[in-house]
């Protein structure tokens, strides 16, 4: 169970663009009509997209008429669940996995990168770059630790080497390509080639 | 070990392709028709006899689970619920089925539906997996436009729809009734059961809700026979498992091998050995986080499924094999799991709510040394207070890797524990107190 904040400053009013009215009605599309209440996980995503990934209060009173649901239990979803963000974040989310699996293979030099380059604390949008960063649990590609996550994309394999790479990418608004950082395909063991007596992946 | 033609997922590392026309190359969506036409009583039998078990850590057979469901329909719907809510530390498999072989789950989607009666199958994936999430739905988009989806799907005369919906960041979503709770629009927090879901399920209706790998290895045990499948393995654990190999080895990969395949050959012959050698092992935890660890001793023998590793007091779990080299500070680890349990823990019931937060303070007392011996005991109570006393299994799986841990660490923790009680050292240490509640950063 997390606490979290809501924002202290918030906007007076949420719409849903059109856009995002028409992929509203597709999700509805997909739940029998007397359970339109399972929507609001879907509707809760699109508000965070349309809103600079994090959701104001007047968006969840917004949600909570279209589905014609209290407001309370919106309020219960959102911040129930970690992944919707109640207070804004950076253009570039940085999600620094430390669980067991990515922490054993030295997810702890990650998170002081982090603290370097971008904020010394989490969840503080930095002065250059507009990033910003947070430690989560297991994001699931333990097999290719330590790992981050940056908006959606899966960054793998990593050392100090290659996410000093990857935070100066971000800071100069070109972030660099997500997946292996160790040139190997997917989660298949690594093949070694002996170069010159040492190892390379 | 397992021939190469007998694999399931031959795409495991996405070397033949991902699309549809791909996989068919593969033999997907092979005679789908025919398989369907011979009746849910015989699909049923088929995965009996296979003695498949689910893959997503109860390891309950899943003939079985089908069976339960009603019939005939009745005046509710029933529906197919797939659990691809993969958030357990240690397992990856899921994701890789969702990115290159989509057209198997599908396929086995459509095939579990007709077996149970369902015409509308939901998969909820977890939020963090976005990208594999707008993978699955090309695939599904892919069948659709083949007509193995829809109305009349893959010709076989049953009209059988697949939606995905998102999670959002909650392990506990993985726990059957709470991923339902989920979908329906509410907090996840897991339900009292009876009724079970085969009854009462998604919206009150029937629903069998399985993991990703148990539905999409179904079409090939169909196309194979349950009896192919029941001849890899062992007795009672049958037939392949994508076998996870994460932390201090030298190349971390997933692989698929039968099961009961010893977890020193798993190590060594796919995953490069332990970091420094096999006698720098120090423990395995071998099937995800919630499973107790085992020491070197144990695993120098143990072979992995689910009746030999529960006679040694663990679990096969999710097949999530986290190796831990003995350069690791062992408490540490632990440490770290009991607090994804107290960060994970959906706050319903009293004793994990609270208990998982005493056990990360504890551990983590004793791994900065801060400990006493009556600790280590009371360590050991709230673990055993935690166990059975809640409503879904999360207590156990929270409770497990401590007892594990106090079972076969003794030694290391006591060696870390002070005699002196704290109150003669006057050490800033309220262990009485919610210490998270005093600490904001730790909130």
């Amino acid at each position: 169970m997390s606490l979290k904040q809501v924002h202290d400053e918030q906007p007076k009013e949420f719409n849903f663009s059109n856009e995002n009215l028409k992929k509203a009605e597709e999700i509805l599309k997909k739940y029998p009509e007397k359970n339109k209440k399972s929507a609001v996980m879907p509707f809760l995503y699109l508000t965070q997209r349309q809103n600079n990934n994090w959701i104001p209060l007047a968006a969840m009173k917004y949600i909570a008429n279209y589905l014609s649901m209290p407001y309370i239990s919106v309020y219960e979803v959102a911040t129930f669940y970690t992944m919707y963000n109640l207070t804004p974040v950076g253009n570039f989310f940085v999600q620094v996995c430390t669980t067991t699996p990515c922490l054993i293979r030295g997810a702890d030099k990650i998170v002081k990168l982090c603290k370097e380059k971008i904020s010394p604390n989490e969840n503080e949008v930095s002065k250059k770059g507009n990033c910003s960063w947070m430690e989560v649990e297991c994001l699931g590609a333990c097999v290719n630790a330590p790992m981050i996550q940056i908006n959606d994309d899966y960054y793998e394999d990593l050392d100090e080497k290659s996410m000093k790479e990857i935070l100066d990418s971000l800071m100069n608004d070109k972030p660099l390509k997500p997946g292996s950082y160790k040139g190997r395909k997917n989660t298949a063991p690594e093949k070694k080639i002996l170069v010159k007596g040492n190892n390379h992946a | 070990m397992l021939k190469s033609e007998d694999k399931i997922f031959k795409n495991l590392y996405n070397e033949l392709g991902w699309k549809i026309e791909d996989s068919i190359k593969r033999d997907d969506w092979k005679d789908t028709k025919n398989l369907i036409s011979k009746g849910r009583d015989w699909i049923i039998n088929e995965v009996k006899t296979s003695e498949l078990r689910g893959r997503g850590g109860a390891g309950f057979p899943t003939g079985l689970k089908w069976s339960f469901t009603p019939k005939e329909v009745g005046s509710r719907p029933h529906y197919l619920v797939i659990n691809a809510d993969e958030s357990e530390p240690g397992t990856c498999k899921d994701r890789d089925i969702l990115r290159f072989e989509p057209q198997k789950l599908i396929e086995g989607c459509l095939i579990a539906g007709y077996a149970v009666n369902a015409h509308i199958c939901y998969i909820y994936i977890r939020g963090e997996y976005f990208n594999e999430g707008k993978r699955l739905q090309e695939a599904i988009d892919q069948a659709y436009e083949k007509k193995y989806l829809g109305k009349n799907a893959c010709g076989s005369e049953w009209d059988f729809d697949i939606h995905i919906h998102y999670g959002a960041g909650a392990y506990i979503c993985g726990e059957e009734t709470a991923l339902l709770e989920s979908i329906e629009g509410n907090k996840g927090q897991p339900r009292l059961k009876p009724p079970f879901p085969a009854l009462v399920g998604l919206y009150g209706c029937p629903t069998i809700v399985n993991n990703v790998e148990t539905i999409a290895v179904v079409p090939t045990i169909l196309r194979r026979g349950g009896k192919w499948f029941a001849s890899i393995g062992k007795p009672k654990n049958t037939g392949t498992k994508i076998f996870c190999i994460s932390g201090n080895v030298n190349s971390p990969c997933n692989v698929e091998e039968e099961m009961g395949i010893s977890l020193k050959e798993l190590i060594e012959k796919y995953a490069g050995g332990v970091i420094g050698g096999w006698e720098n092992l120090q423990a395995v935890i071998p099937g995800g986080s919630s499973m107790p660890l085992l020491p070197k001793k144990i695993c120098d023998t143990i072979t992995m499924d689910f009746d030999s590793l529960i006679e040694n007091k663990s679990g096969l779990g999710t097949a999530g094999i986290v190796v831990i080299n003995k350069n690791q500070d062992i408490v540490a680890c632990m440490a770290r799991i009991a607090r994804f349990y107290k960060h994970e823990s959906c706050g319903q019931c009293t004793p994990c709510r609270e208990g998982s937060g005493w056990m990360w303070r504890i551990l983590d007392r004793i791994a900065k040394r801060k400990a006493t011996f009556s600790d280590i005991d009371l360590l050991s109570d709230v673990t055993k207070q935690i166990e059975g006393h809640t409503i879904c299994a999360f207590g156990e799986g929270s409770s497990w890797p401590v007892q594990g841990l106090l079972r076969h660490f003794r030694k290391e923790i006591e060696s870390r524990c002070r005699e002196e009680p704290l109150i003669k050292k006057k050490i800033d240490n309220p262990y009485l107190v919610d210490q998270h509640l005093l600490e904001n950063k730790n909130a």
